[in-house]
């Protein structure tokens, strides 16, 4: 671990300092601190953050009695959960079997060259878009399908999600 | 026993039904994730609207408040299967299904419904190939060929309302095993209807609840498996979101049976809808006293809780989806000891299958007799299937256990798309196997499926057709389970990670004959040096792989060639000189000028500079160019 719970946050004043674990706070003391609720908690302190900020997992650690390397070692053996900031539009492409046989990939290859990601980066430096790969949605009869936040596309091909995100571009352009 | 209480159940049933009984007719809109998907809630919305200016709009609480009221109801239901044809809009007493259905055909909708009675012919069903037109649902192909026991409500009753599932005569089995059974009867009871685990090992269930049942413990557990990872497996998720009361009945009985009063469902986190209603359907059991304390008076307590998965596919595994309720990593640990015996903060546990919970009431009210009479010799019951990939009809369907191959796939599917050749099935997900056009005739149960290397596993069927390169299928589960491997168990984690390597270079080009060997020989090394399911069966793709297309792969490695004409890497494109007529067509949508030729002479493509982006292919007028 390169930080700990301090020198994260050293530049941070007292009140800063309360108010960013004010949440994670209220998470646990509603959650309960037993290591059974460990999961739980991470599941909401990733929603409220979007990810595992390091030292809210150190925090956390601290609080149910637990070793830093046992909270690192659920954050990371779990597919849901990221250490990195995630953006705001999390586009999930399934390439479960059904999706696969019937076309994921080039609609995974549109959205990136769409997004402009290259290599193994997941997240638009923007922290607009994150698209990452998915092994089953459960939706095998509308393959191939995409998850865009909550919301499913089904039947997916490259140019039917580039319209897709045509229109997000248009709403968040509105909302902006 | 308070008899008052016991029998509070059939006096809601009856008042409930008779006011379900003065709805006109019914409108029922699929909610499942499919059809939310493809936009069934605005459908939803426009139809209810539509009723509401008809001024023949009734909820049940309206029939029920008014005696003598009655009109037309208009609700959401679970997942009918058939999710490529949704959203879909289903109207009773008829039983017409109508497909596709867009908000803009609410008026016409009703209009048919309330005015002339015809069904909207445009919007129903109409077979690809043969062009006839079904208006009702059950004479649909593909509904006519199953028999629904688990997936009975599904499409059928609104999942998010209570009392149309008591209505229907839901948790009149609890109601009977908690006056009328001794938790030693309900355990011999499913083990005498045959029942055997739905979530792909077949154990019998019902030696699975004595086993827990026998343990001396002042506390167990029941847990229902739901973290369905397979790819191409949605069953489960029907069910919770379809029927999500049955499942609950289902662990009420379980728990009764083993002597436990508290129960979890471990759900994948990547099925929110399916949380939702959970959530909802135990709120609504608490209410009526059908979970929680003294339920009907009987003095029996269960309580449930959900468990949302963080993305594991390994937790499908008991052991692991154990450690990670407990709040650690979903890591397996050798058995024995059981889960029966140590199982959830070491206490004696029963784990089941999502599916497998959704057969249980059905045995206890129809009987262990009825049950085992349905499928096929030591393999009782129906089975769900989802069937998927490049077949006609995409869906969840549901047959006896010995149902053949060919049914499943040519009658119910309704064949290959597209007119292509059927190649191979896979089965079970990615740890399953493969069976080809030699096993059509092979009937679908546990022990068939286990005699040829394969496994029914959660009931995957994903169909491929001749376009399908084998070897890179392999690949691909390969990369999967790779993925999905724990790390615990070495020839696990780094079996799988070689084994990709290899089909990998295969895929690229660059495979080296000595690999044929290589692959197999690790392959075995895996299977035999695991702990758990994941490892012993991931090797299982390259097996039957090498077992029943070694061809295509020696191509890929030996000839460098892809049969099926998918892996980029061996693609070469070739110019026909018979019927190229120098037009220069190709060699002007080059992007990198490996095109070369006199006018009006045959061109040829230079393989050294050729990046294989089939642009010329495309760009020639007289189909000269072939890949090959």
């Amino acid at each position: 671990m390169k930080q700990g719970v301090n020198e994260g946050l050293k530049g941070d004043s007292s009140t800063n300092y309360q108010r960013k674990f004010e949440k994670v706070n209220e998470i646990i003391n509603r959650l309960g601190r037993s290591r059974s609720a460990l999961i739980p908690i991470l599941q909401e302190v990733q929603a409220e953050y979007r990810y595992l900020p390091e030292e809210i997992l150190t925090y956390v650690a601290t609080a149910l009695g637990l070793s830093p390397a046992s909270v690192f070692g659920v954050a990371t053996f779990y597919a849901q959960f990221s250490l990195e900031a995630k953006g705001k539009y999390v586009i999930k492409i399934c390439d479960g079997t059904a999706c696969h046989v019937r076309g994921s990939n080039p609609v995974l290859e549109a959205i990136k060259k769409r997004v402009n990601l290259t290599g193994k980066k997941h997240t638009t430096d923007d922290l607009r878009y994150t698209v990452e790969t998915v092994s089953c949605l459960g939706a095998c009869g509308l393959a191939p399908v995409v998850m865009i936040n909550d919301k499913i596309y089904g039947q997916m091909t490259p140019e039917a999600i580039n319209i897709i995100l045509d229109e997000l571009e248009k709403e968040d352009a509105e909302d902006e | 026993m308070n008899k008052q209480t016991a029998n509070q159940l059939s006096q809601w049933k009856k008042e409930w039904r008779q006011g379900f009984e003065r709805e006109k007719a019914r409108i029922l809109v699929c909610a499942g994730t499919g059809c939310v998907a493809n936009g069934s809630l605005e459908v939803y919305a426009a139809l209810k609207q539509e009723v509401v200016a008809r001024g023949e709009y009734v909820t049940i609480d309206v029939l029920l408040e008014e005696e003598g009221k009655t009109g037309v109801a208009v609700a959401n239901s679970g997942c009918h299967g058939f999710c490529e044809m949704g959203p879909l809009v289903r109207v009773e007493p008829s039983g017409v299904l109508y497909t596709k259905v867009k908000a803009t055909d609410a008026a016409e909708i009703v209009a048919a419904l309330l005015d002339d009675g015809k069904p909207v012919e445009r919007i129903l069903y109409h077979h690809p190939l043969t062009g006839e037109v079904y208006a009702k649902e059950h004479e649909i192909p593909f509904y006519h060929h199953q028999q629904r026991t688990a997936l009975k409500h599904c499409g059928q009753l609104d999942p998010e309302d209570i009392r149309e599932y008591v209505a229907d005569g839901g948790y009149e089995a609890l109601r009977k095993v908690l006056t009328e059974l001794t938790p030693e009867a309900v355990c011999r009871e499913i083990i005498d209807s045959g029942l055997r685990g739905r979530g792909g090992g077949g154990f019998p269930t019902g030696r699975k609840w004595e086993l827990t049942r026998i343990e001396q413990n002042a506390k167990k557990y029941v847990v229902c498996n739901g973290d369905e990872g397979d790819p191409g497996a949605f069953m489960d998720r029907s069910l919770l979101e379809g029927d999500p009361h049955r499942i609950l009945e289902g662990m009420a009985i379980a728990g009764y049976a083993i002597g436990a009063d508290e129960g979890y469902i471990y759900v994948r986190a990547e099925y929110p809808l399916a949380v939702q209603r959970l959530k909802t359907a135990i709120k609504e059991a608490e209410h009526y006293g059908l979970l929680g304390q003294n339920i009907l008076g009987s003095g029996f307590n269960f309580q449930l809780k959900i468990k949302e998965g963080a993305g594991a596919f390994v937790c499908g595994e008991e052991t692991a989806l154990i450690a990670s309720i407990e709040g650690k990593r979903g890591m397996p640990s050798p058995k024995p000891p059981f889960p029966a015996q140590e199982g959830l903060w070491g206490k004696p546990t029963l784990i089941n299958n999502v599916e497998t919970f959704a057969n249980i009431a059905e045995i206890i009210v129809k009987g262990a007799d009825w049950f085992s009479k349905i499928g096929a010799e030591k393999n009782a019951g129906t089975k769900t299937f989802a069937i998927t990939g490049q077949v006609a009809n995409t869906g969840l369907i549901e047959v006896p256990l010995g149902t053949t191959l060919r049914k499943a796939v040519f009658e119910i599917g309704g064949g290959i798309r597209g007119g292509k050749k059927f190649k191979a099935v896979q089965i079970g997900g990615p740890s399953g196997g493969c069976l080809t056009e030699e096993h059509l005739d092979l009937p679908l149960d546990f022990d068939s499926l286990k005699s040829v290397g394969a496994m029914i596993g959660s009931g995957g069927l994903v169909v491929m057709d001749e376009g399908t390169c084998m070897v890179e299928v392999a690949r691909f589960f390969m990369n999967f389970t790779q993925n999905e491997s724990c790390g615990k168990c070495v020839p696990c984690r780094e079996g799988t990670k070689r084994m990709l390597e290899i089909l990998q270079r295969a895929v690229d080009g660059e495979g080296r004959p000595e690999d044929v060997d290589l692959i197999q020989d690790l392959a075995e090394a895996v299977r035999d040096g695991s702990l758990c399911g994941l490892g012993k069966t991931a090797p299982n793709p390259v097996l039957t792989m090498l077992k029943y297309f070694k061809d295509e792969y020696i191509a890929h490695v030996v000839d460098k060639k892809c049969p099926a004409g998918v892996c980029s890497a061996l693609k070469g494109y070739q110019i026909d000189p018979e019927k190229c007529k120098g037009c220069t067509k190709c060699a002007r949508s080059c992007p990198v000028q490996a095109i070369s030729g006199e006018v009006k002479k045959p061109f040829t493509i230079n393989q050294e500079k050729c990046i294989k982006c089939g642009a010329c292919v495309e760009s020639c007028p007289f189909k000269a160019i072939k890949e090959g």
